[in-house]
């Protein structure tokens, strides 16, 4: 089985134990040596959090996932609500022998499945979304560290 | 019977030939506790299903719907609806996020030491219930499959095992190990819905109409003809519904907050393939438990309750029936690796939040003293951990542990999802809150489930002696509102502007993935 390799660098590895200051590619990188695009520390998490790219990035996540969450809550529930009082209604034959019980039970499977394909479909477009924010955050971070 | 033996052995060498090969290539903290962030979506989409489904799922679902029906069925549905809120909720804000653990995300904008305490204890309890559920089932399991294997031997091979993986394979010998499992569990299941549906010329219809109308002899020689599509037959009034809305609940906030569940989101590249993996979870979980209903009510109408010895054989016992003894040591075989993949994903998330969250960050504030030193007393730690499940599985050989594993996602549900959705999602949430939700959730599910009826009861075989003092075999309706509540409650009679003033870098961080752990990274 091979797993996925990742870039590396191509400076042969050293490390050995003989080595004074044992170095491999795969440790991170000292704090002098980092771009400042790859410190964190120099975002404006304040200003991102307000910018409104980014408050249409959480808006348009919660606009799928919180009426999602209130349906499927209340689409599993009704489950056993259902099954526990009102059990004559939920014995009726609906497809051959098949009770609605069973039927209601096993629509629970699709019901979650077709809300995790929808997820990842709405998921997979704001991707782009928060990517483009990610990457303008730390190219003011790298500029924010040039000028120091 | 030595069939299920020789196959059980090539499944343990075939797991300490990965452990081995992972040992062998795996390098410092990240390689140990994350698999050097290397999984793949699918790769890691299996071993969730793996670490998830255990053998309470393959033989307790399969025996229930045998025994019970359709209740069985029913019961089986919030496993799955559960990864709605993984998928949603913690997946990819724990990525971006997190490092090792749970505790990570939590610790980021509150005080590290007592919310990394508080959710380490936690860890360690939900943890340590579930596993000695697992391994007291892992024993019970091959006194009823090898009549040859004592119990105390098969739960100290199992337990040596899950400690072997761990100690030296790590996270990467227990995610393969976890992917064989789920390939084994679902190629078991497929074959075996397959020849029970054979029975049945693959007519649905005519598969439905012997599941309406199951006759047998019962034990006191009269006949009996029972509906095993009718809804009832398990969860009786007058508690019956609100225990299984209770236990709902616990699944569906528990699972999002479950320890070795969570660990798995760490495993791979970034959230988008974090959330890739939830979904190929849910797809097999989900496919898994429809398959239940031809295995359960395969056993149901091919064998009737008359030929099952017990409600776990039932899932065995068809396979023996339809497939011959060499299929019945396939499944068996099944059985023990479903088993062993759960308690090594246990003990790896006990360890490490042992070591990362207890060890490296509350005792030495967040430095290693020695490089690798984490790593080390992670391992040390999966070795404790490992020994103590052992004795006290043995000790409680004759105890019905079942609760055990109710116990631990209502301690996930009331503890520790409180303190991971109010972190993420409520700017005003202090330490304070997340130490009072953690400690009220644990202690409120701990001891409800002690008054409860799965722990008190006035025959034998209760733990406790007297009538229940709570009427639900699941405490989730009232202990995850009380953690809840006591979260709520204890953030808003205190003030800490530090843990406001840093919501919005965790709120940035978690939705775009900024400064997140990176692949291979040390």
């Amino acid at each position: 089985m091979k797993l996925p390799s990742t870039p590396e660098d191509p400076t042969p590895v050293s490390g050995g134990w003989t080595d004074v200051t044992p170095v491999t590619h795969r440790s991170p990188k000292p704090p002098h040596e980092q771009t400042a695009a790859e410190d964190p520390d120099l975002v404006d998490w304040e200003g991102v959090a307000r910018s409104p790219e980014f408050r249409e990035l959480l808006r348009r996540k919660a606009a799928l996932v919180v009426p999602a969450t209130i349906f499927f809550t209340l689409y599993y529930f009704a489950l056993p609500v259902l099954v526990g009082w009102f059990p004559a209604f939920m014995e009726r034959r609906v497809l051959g022998p098949v009770n609605l019980a069973y039927l209601f039970a096993l629509s629970q499977f699709f019901m979650a499945w077709i809300l995790a394909a929808i997820y990842l479909r709405v998921a997979g477009r704001l991707d782009a979304v928060s990517g483009g924010i990610a990457d303008r955050a730390l190219a003011r971070a790298a500029e924010k560290g040039r000028a120091r | 019977m030595t069939a299920a033996l020789w196959m059980f052995l090539a499944f343990v060498a075939a797991t300490l030939g990965i452990t081995w090969w992972s040992a062998r290539r795996s390098q410092g903290a990240s390689a140990y506790f994350a698999a050097g962030r290397r999984i793949t979506g699918w790769q890691n989409g299996l071993a969730v299903a793996g670490d998830y489904m255990s053998a309470a799922s393959f033989l307790g679902i399969a025996g229930m719907i045998a025994f019970h029906g359709y209740d069985g069925f029913m019961y089986s549905v919030g496993w799955l609806v559960a990864y709605l809120t993984v998928l949603f909720v913690v997946a990819e804000p724990l990525r971006n996020a997190g490092k090792y653990t749970m505790a990570d995300v939590l610790a980021y904008r509150l005080r590290a030491s007592p919310v990394r305490a508080m959710a380490s204890l936690s860890t360690l309890t939900v943890s340590t219930f579930y596993m000695i559920a697992q391994m007291v089932g892992a024993g019970a399991l091959v006194k009823l499959l090898l009549p040859g294997i004592s119990y105390e031997v098969a739960v100290t091979g199992v337990g040596i095992l899950m400690i072997i993986y761990v100690v030296f394979g790590g996270m990467l010998a227990t995610t393969w190990v976890q992917i064989i499992k789920a390939v084994l569990l679902m190629s078991g299941s497929i074959l075996l819905s397959i020849l029970v549906l054979a029975r049945f010329d693959f007519d649905p219809g005519r598969f439905f109409e012997a599941v309406r109308s199951v006759t047998w002899v019962g034990k006191d020689g009269v006949e009996v003809t029972r509906d095993f599509l009718t809804p009832g037959l398990l969860f009786k009034p007058p508690w019956g519904a609100l225990d299984l809305i209770s236990l709902g609940m616990a699944l569906l906030f528990g699972t999002a907050g479950l320890p070795h569940i969570l660990v798995r989101f760490y495993t791979v590249p970034d959230a988008k393939t974090a959330r890739i993996s939830v979904v190929w979870a849910m797809a097999i979980i989900g496919l898994f438990y429809i398959l239940t209903t031809f295995l359960g009510f395969g056993a149901a109408t091919l064998l009737t309750p008359a030929r099952i010895s017990v409600e776990n054989m039932s899932a065995p016992l068809l396979a023996q029936e339809l497939g011959g003894d060499l299929f019945f040591a396939f499944i068996s075989a099944v059985a023990f690796a479903t088993i062993l993949a759960v308690v090594a994903g246990l003990t790896i998330s006990a360890s490490t939040s042992f070591a990362h969250d207890f060890y490296t960050n509350v005792i030495h504030h967040g430095r290693e003293r020695k490089p690798g030193q984490e790593v080390r007393v992670a391992r040390i730690t999966a070795f404790v951990v490992g020994a103590i499940a052992i004795l006290l599985a043995i000790k409680l050989q004759t105890v019905n542990v079942a609760f055990l594993v109710g116990l631990a996602f209502a301690v996930a549900a009331s503890a520790n999802l409180p303190g991971i959705v109010l972190t993420l999602f409520w700017k005003r949430f202090n330490t304070a809150g997340a130490v009072a939700g953690l400690g009220v959730g644990l202690a409120s599910a701990i001891i409800l489930i002690l008054l409860s009826p799965s722990v008190m009861g006035t025959d034998a075989k209760a733990l406790i002696q007297g009538t229940p003092l709570f009427p639900l075999k699941n405490p989730g309706i009232v202990s995850i509102p009380l953690g809840f509540l006591a979260a709520v409650v204890a953030t808003l009679l205190t003030r800490e502007p530090e843990s406001e003033a840093r919501y919005s870098e965790l709120l940035v961080r978690s939705h775009t993935g900024i400064g997140a752990e990176k692949e291979g990274a040390e």
